[in-house]
Formats: structure tokens, sequence, C-alpha cells
């Protein structure tokens, strides 16, 4: 009798284990629809539900304010332990928290789950600018740096500055005589760069790709540990031109702090199932965004990482104190 | 000869069962986010991307109910700043100034036809020149650098005193209070928070709708309890027709605009509510003191109603010539034809001649389809007016809170838009006007960053605000328009002089 109720026990402890689903499931997107944790959010919710890996659909949530400090909030403060929801995320997430931009909120305060999709920084110049190469716009760079404009879709202390600054500081420019003209969004940066008025345009390879093809931009060089495809497939890491500096846009979430281990477990595994289907590579290459996938544990090692490299990124180049 | 040949192949396209099925839905639901304050045309389409990826529309498909839904909220954006005061779209604040008066004075029905003919001019004329000069005139959105911004920032302030009323220091200091609300949140420049006391919420700084919506609307509610003692004015049914005569000597005012929302519309950034404001008052000044502008006259309609529609076809222009987004609708907009392997750019007119061909024809189709639907709506619409006010108005008011909640799912926007409502209350009983004070927070935001942009790249020269051709042609503009209220006073005297003899 007694081993029955303990077979039942476990079985039952087991199959919950095993069985944790969804009710309700719900993705928040901490900024307004049509940005990139929106685009992250619903593409994976569809992504999720075309797999059958949740029983309904995922909503979808946009949550604005303080550069996604508002969601984090939030989550921290009202929605600790829902196992229900995740939470898209980005480089602007830990660049924030880095910065101590989420008030007194740390990256300790959530569960990081996972990334599964990358986008890569790159730096160009317009189509006729006299620069062939990165060495040629460094060299000229080094000899007046007041004469350079670099243009980004990010404030200043934003991923597109942090971008420029990281270029500087391995071609050995001084990041205080960096001239960084910020932009609302890489769009304008880059009709900005086409009209001549900044030289220097840094952004993300998946804004570029309609002025690759068109011809009307020079990409110098992109910032991933190998190269990329399609279009970018002759354009040389910036690693393979002896500058040593990474960007990579990893799109990913975290969830509350409090959630069940099971849930926990629950949405990596699905993440994983997500991330290696036919579907999702789709999306990827439908969006020009590159294969990246850290999941779980690993993860969280990879955000803790991150977040004190960016922390003392930013001191050193004078963005914080 | 080829650009007939073209548009008849884009008519193949737009008048395939299909896709003039999505045009209408595009129309309707334009219509609707347009009437609904509180929901813009960057969540509508925003949020009908993943439809058209669900449905597997092809990309033509796709833009042209896209772009239906853009242009379709232009048209409905009037509806609610006529009939109740409260703008449904920012780009439909300025309409508000004289076509709440015209209700006030049983002119509803005649307001908002004659924002219907407008829209339908306007954005019939917009695709047009779009079809017609779209790559040529692409080159003049890039000439605009932080330079010309700021010069035409200058110049939307120049035109300042035409919505200033009968005090024109009292809109100055309202004016004023925009621009100060235009410095709270992170300093775009430095990446500090500005005026923000700690609050995370404020660090995005003020959102446009939200201030509007506070000001206009919760302030109208207000008022309205205040003054619910019966025979306070109210805008009644009255007259629901457009007379022949009103429409043509509107029809100067809505060529104009068209113009001006045009060009403003192509420029990024710039978009439909700064297009609507300068077409208002530049018509209120070239027009002078005999139309009166600003106590309900059709013409205020005209302006910024044709001037929205206008720029929203002329903020295709860069999506479609250059790949380039202008504004945070057409950024969806270019995300979605990505995705569908479209890849907008100078080769685009070529390379998918049937999404660029098929999208202007059924523009031109949505733009009669527009006049077709909201025209009998006039009807509908000013009928609401009989509903008894103290159930419209905070109904509206309802469905404005909800739907910026819907939004953005932030609380904290709504308790702005409650302290927004007390300061809009304050400032009409003090009689200030409200409207200066949405201008100074949508152009003092674009002056400054494209001030001190321009700074940047200059190294701190000034010379640079005045280095190119049209930052001087703005220049020169904005002082003629600052010191023509003199010189048309003194015209106007001296003609009011000799009449006296």
């Amino acid at each position: 009798m007694r081993w029955l109720i303990t077979a039942l026990l476990v079985a039952l402890a087991g199959s919950g284990l095993a069985q944790f689903t969804p009710r309700n499931p719900e993705c928040i997107a901490p900024a307004g629809a049509g940005g990139g944790w929106d685009f992250t959010c619903r593409s994976v919710a569809q992504v999720m539900l075309d797999l059958k890996l949740i029983p309904q659909p995922m909503k979808v949530t946009n949550v604005t304010g303080g550069g996604g400090g508002v969601a984090y909030a939030n989550v921290v403060t009202q929605r600790n332990n829902d196992p229900n929801l995740i939470v898209a995320a980005s480089p602007a997430t830990t660049v924030r928290l880095a910065q101590g931009q989420y008030s007194r909120f740390t990256e300790r305060d959530v569960r990081w789950l996972g990334a599964i999709a990358a986008d890569f920084g790159l730096v160009a110049v317009k189509a006729d600018a006299p620069w062939r190469t990165m060495q040629e716009l460094v060299a000229s760079w080094k000899a007046d740096p007041a004469k350079i404009a670099v243009g980004g879709g990010s404030a200043v202390g934003g991923q597109d500055h942090m971008k420029v600054l990281l270029l500087g500081r391995a071609a050995g420019i001084e990041p205080r005589n960096i001239k960084y003209v910020p932009f609302d969004g890489g769009g304008e940066a880059l009709t900005s760069l086409l009209g001549g008025f900044i030289q220097v345009f840094a952004g993300d390879a998946s804004e570029l790709r309609a002025q690759v093809q068109a011809g009307t931009v020079r990409v110098l060089g992109v910032m991933a540990p190998r190269r990329l495809e399609g279009v970018y497939a002759n354009i040389p890491t910036l690693r393979e031109l002896g500058y040593n500096v990474e960007w990579v846009v990893w799109r990913g979430f975290y969830a509350p702090k409090n959630m069940p281990t099971e849930a926990y477990e629950f949405w990596v595994r699905a993440l994983r199932q997500v991330e290696r289907s036919p579907e999702w590579a789709r999306v990827r290459e439908q969006n020009a965004l590159g294969k990246f996938s850290m999941l779980g544990a690993e993860f969280q090692v990879f955000i803790d990482r991150q977040v004190n490299q960016f922390r003392s990124l930013s001191r050193e180049l004078g963005i914080i104190r | 000869m080829d650009i007939l040949q073209a548009l008849l192949n884009g008519f193949g396209v737009a008048l395939a069962p299909v896709n003039l099925l999505l045009v209408l839905l595009g129309c309707l639901v334009g219509t609707l986010i347009g009437v609904l304050p509180g929901i813009g045309p960057i969540s509508g389409v925003a949020l009908l991307v993943p439809l058209t990826f669900a449905l597997k529309l092809p990309p033509e498909s796709a833009l042209i109910l896209l772009a239906g839904i853009y242009y379709g909220a232009m048209y409905g954006g009037s509806t609610t700043s006529i009939l109740l005061n409260i703008p449904g779209e920012t780009s439909s604040v300025v309409t508000a100034i004289d076509g709440h008066k015209l209700a006030k004075q049983g002119k509803a029905g005649p307001a908002l036809a004659m924002a219907a003919w407008g829209s339908f001019i306007a954005g019939t004329l917009s695709v047009l020149g779009l079809m017609t000069l779209g790559p040529l005139l692409a080159q003049w959105a890039i000439r605009f650098g932080p330079a010309e911004y700021f010069a035409l920032m200058v110049f939307g302030f120049s035109t300042l005193s035409a919505l200033a009323g009968k005090n024109l220091f009292k809109a100055l200091a309202a004016t004023g209070f925009g621009l100060m609300l235009a410095t709270v949140g992170q300093d775009p420049q430095s990446g500090i928070a500005r005026y923000t006391f700690g609050v995370m919420q404020l660090e995005d700084g003020m959102d446009f709708l939200v201030v509007a919506i506070g000001l206009f609307a919760v302030s109208e509610v207000l008022v309205f309890l205040e003054e619910k003692a019966p025979g306070a004015v109210q805008a009644q049914v009255g007259r629901i027709y457009l007379s022949l005569r009103d429409f043509l000597s509107s029809l100067g005012t809505i060529l104009r605009s068209s113009v001006i929302g045009f060009l403003i519309g192509i420029l990024p950034g710039a978009g439909a509510s700064i297009a609507s404001f300068v077409a208002y008052t530049t018509e209120k000044r070239l027009l002078g003191p005999k139309a009166r502008l600003g106590e309900g006259d059709l013409r205020g309609v005209a302006a910024p109603e044709s001037a929205n529609n206008a720029a929203a076809g002329g903020a295709l222009i860069p999506l479609l010539t250059l790949g380039l987004p202008g504004s945070g609708t057409t950024a969806i907009m270019l995300g979605a034809l990505m995705s569908l392997g479209v890849t907008p750019g100078p080769q685009m007119f070529q390379t998918h001649p049937q999404v660029v061909w098929g999208l202007i024809a059924s523009m031109y189709v949505g733009n009669a389809v527009l006049l077709l639907l909201n025209l009998p709506l006039v009807g509908l619409f000013v009928r609401l007016l009989s509903v008894p006010a103290w159930f419209l108005i905070p109904a509206v008011l309802a469905i404005s809170l909800i739907g910026v909640y819907a939004v953005n799912n932030n609380p904290f926007d709504l308790l702005l838009m409650a302290v927004f409502g007390l300061v809009g209350y304050l400032m009409r009983k003090l009689d200030f006007p409200l409207a200066p004070v949405l201008l100074g927070l949508v152009l003092g935001y674009l002056m400054e960053i494209n001030l001190r942009r321009a700074m940047t790249i200059s190294n701190g020269d000034i010379g640079y605000l005045f280095s190119s051709p049209i930052a001087i042609a703005l220049w020169l503009l904005a002082g003629l328009s600052l010191l023509s209220p003199l010189i048309i006073a003194r015209i106007g005297k001296r003609g009011l002089g000799n009449e006296e003899v």
C-alpha cells in the first residue's frame, strides 16, 4: 500500500514536472508596437503556436516606458512568480541594467531564459565616400577626429554609441574626441548619411539590407564573430581586420524571478524547440537575423558576464561614473 | 506614356477582387482608428502586420492593406475633433480649433463634409505627386539635414501668432509651457534624464497623444460638468450639407495645404502633425483677418485635414524610392515588406512594379472609397450630437482612456492625462489657448535635437545653420512670416482709411 502511494506521488510529481502547460501565456514587449522587442514577442508567439508548444495563442502585451524599465519594474514587483509570462529582451536591456537606468533593479531580479537569434552591428559609409576600407577610414579618423561625424539610431550611451566607442578604442582614438550624433532610430541616421550630413553610420545588419542591395552605402565591417550571409557575405568582420570588436544584438527573453522551476524548464525547452525548427529559420531569414542559441543556465552566466562587461565599459568610456 | 501603361497595370492589380476587398478593409479599419481617440495609425498598422502574414498575402496586397489603414486614419481623425473638441489623431489637433466652433454654430455637417472633401482632394493629389515626382522628390528628403530641420522648426514657430487668438502673450506663455514639456525625458544628446524626478515613466518624454487627450478631452469634460446648466452653448446638429459656395471658397486652401502637407510629409521625422500646423498657420496668414480662421471658418478645417492626408502620401516617397522609413508607421511597413521578400529602394519601381503601381492605383481607389464611406457617415456622426452631451462626452473620454491604455499598458499615462486635464481646465478658465502647448511640444523636441546635432557636426559653428540654400530659404520664410502681420495690418489700415473717405 505504502509503495503504491509513494509510486503514485512520484508519478504525479514526475508528470507535474513534465506536463507543465502554460495557461493564457503572455509575452511582454517592453516597448511600443513595431519595435524589435515587439517583433521578438510576436514572431516567437506565432512559431510556438505553429509548433503546438503552447495550447492556446500567446497574448502579446506592449508595456512602454523607460526604455523597458517600466516593464522590468512591473515584472519584478508585481508578477514575480507568474509561471505564464515571458518578456522580450536584447542588449538594450543589459546596457541599461549595466548603466543603472532601471532604477534600483539589477540583472539578478529576474530569471534569464535564453536567446534564439541575433542581429550584428556594422559600420558603413556612403557609397561615394572616399574611404574604401576600414583601415582608410581609421587613418582619416585618427588624423582629425573632429572631421568625422558618426551617427546612429540610439542616444548617447546606447547600443549604437557603444559600438562606435568600442571601435574607436580598438583603433586607438580617444573616446572623448569621437563625434557621435544621436538620431531617432536607424532610419533617420541612414537618411542623414545619404544626405552627407554625417560621414559614418553605426547600426545593425538588419537595418541596412535595402541600402546594401541598392548599392547606396558601403559597409566597411561587421561586428560579428564570423562573416554574415547573403548580401553581407563579402564584408569582413572587424576581428579579421584586426579590431577586437564584436556587437551581438541577441534576441531573447527573461522570466519572473520566482517562476516555478517546472515552468522555467518548460519555457527553456520550448525556446530550444523554436530555435531548432525550420519555421524559425524562415523567420530569421526573412528578417535578416543570424543564428544564435544560448539557453537556460548558460544564458544566465552569459548575462551576468555581459552586464559586468558593459558596466566596466560604460565607466571606462565615461558614460557612467 | 510609360507611366500610363504602368498605372494601367497597377489598376489591374488594385482592382483584383482580393485587393479591392483589402482596400475596403484597410480604409474601414483606418477610419475607425482615426475616429477613436487614443489609437493611432502606428498601432493599427503594427497590429495588422501579423494578419497579413497569417493570411499569406502577396506583398502588393499586404502593402495595399497597410497603406489603406495609414491614410484612412487621416480621414477619420477629424470627426471627434469637430464634434467634441477631442482630437482623434495627433494630426487633427488643429482641426479642433475651427472645427468645434463650427459645430457649436450648428455647422458640424458642413465641417465634416469639408474634412472629407479636403482629404479626398489632397489624398488624390498626393498620389499623383507620388506617381509623377516620387523619385525626383526623394532627393528632397535627403537634402534635409539638421540645419534645415532647425530652420523649418523656426519657421513653424514664426507662424505661432496665427494660433494666438486674442492675446499674443498668453499664446507665448502657452508655447513656452509646451517647450518646457518637450525637455522632459532622457536628453538625447547626453543620455541623462531631465526633469523626470526619478520617475521612470517620464524618461521617454511626454507622449503627444497623452498630453493632447488630457488637455483637450479631459478638460472638455471638466468644463462641461461646470456648465451643464441649461443654456450653455452646445454643439448642435444643424445643417448637414456642404454648400457649393463654401466648397469653392475653400478650394484654394485645399490646394495650397495639399502642397505644403505633401512636401512636409516627405521629410523623415516631420510628419502629418507638423504639416497640419504649418498649413493652418500659413492659411491664416495668407487669408488675413477677413477670413475668420480661429472663430469657426470652414477653411480652418480644410487646411489641416488636406495637409495631413497629403502628408501620408508624401511619407510613402522615401519608403518606396529609397527604402528609408520617415515615420514610425512607414518603418513598420518597411519591416513587413522586407519580411515578404520585397526590398524597397531605388530599383523597386523596376523589380517589383506590381507592388509599387498596385499600391499607387489602390490609393486612387482608396481615396474614392473613403470619400464615399465618409460622406454618408457625416449624417450619422452629426446625429451623434443629439445624444445628450452628459452621456456622449464621458463615453468618448472613456473610449480614449481605454485606447491609450490598451496600446501602452502603462497606467502612468492615465494619471498624466488626468493631470493635463486639470492643467487644460485651468488654462481654459484663464483664457489661455491650448493648441500652442502642443505646437511647443511637437516642434520643441525636433528643434532642440536638430540644433544640437548641427552643433556637434559643425564643431559649434553657428554659421552651419545658414549654410545651405534650403536653410536660407526657410530662414527668409520665417522672417517674412514674422513680419507679415505688421505688413498686412498696415495695408488693412490704409484700405480702411480709403473706405472712410
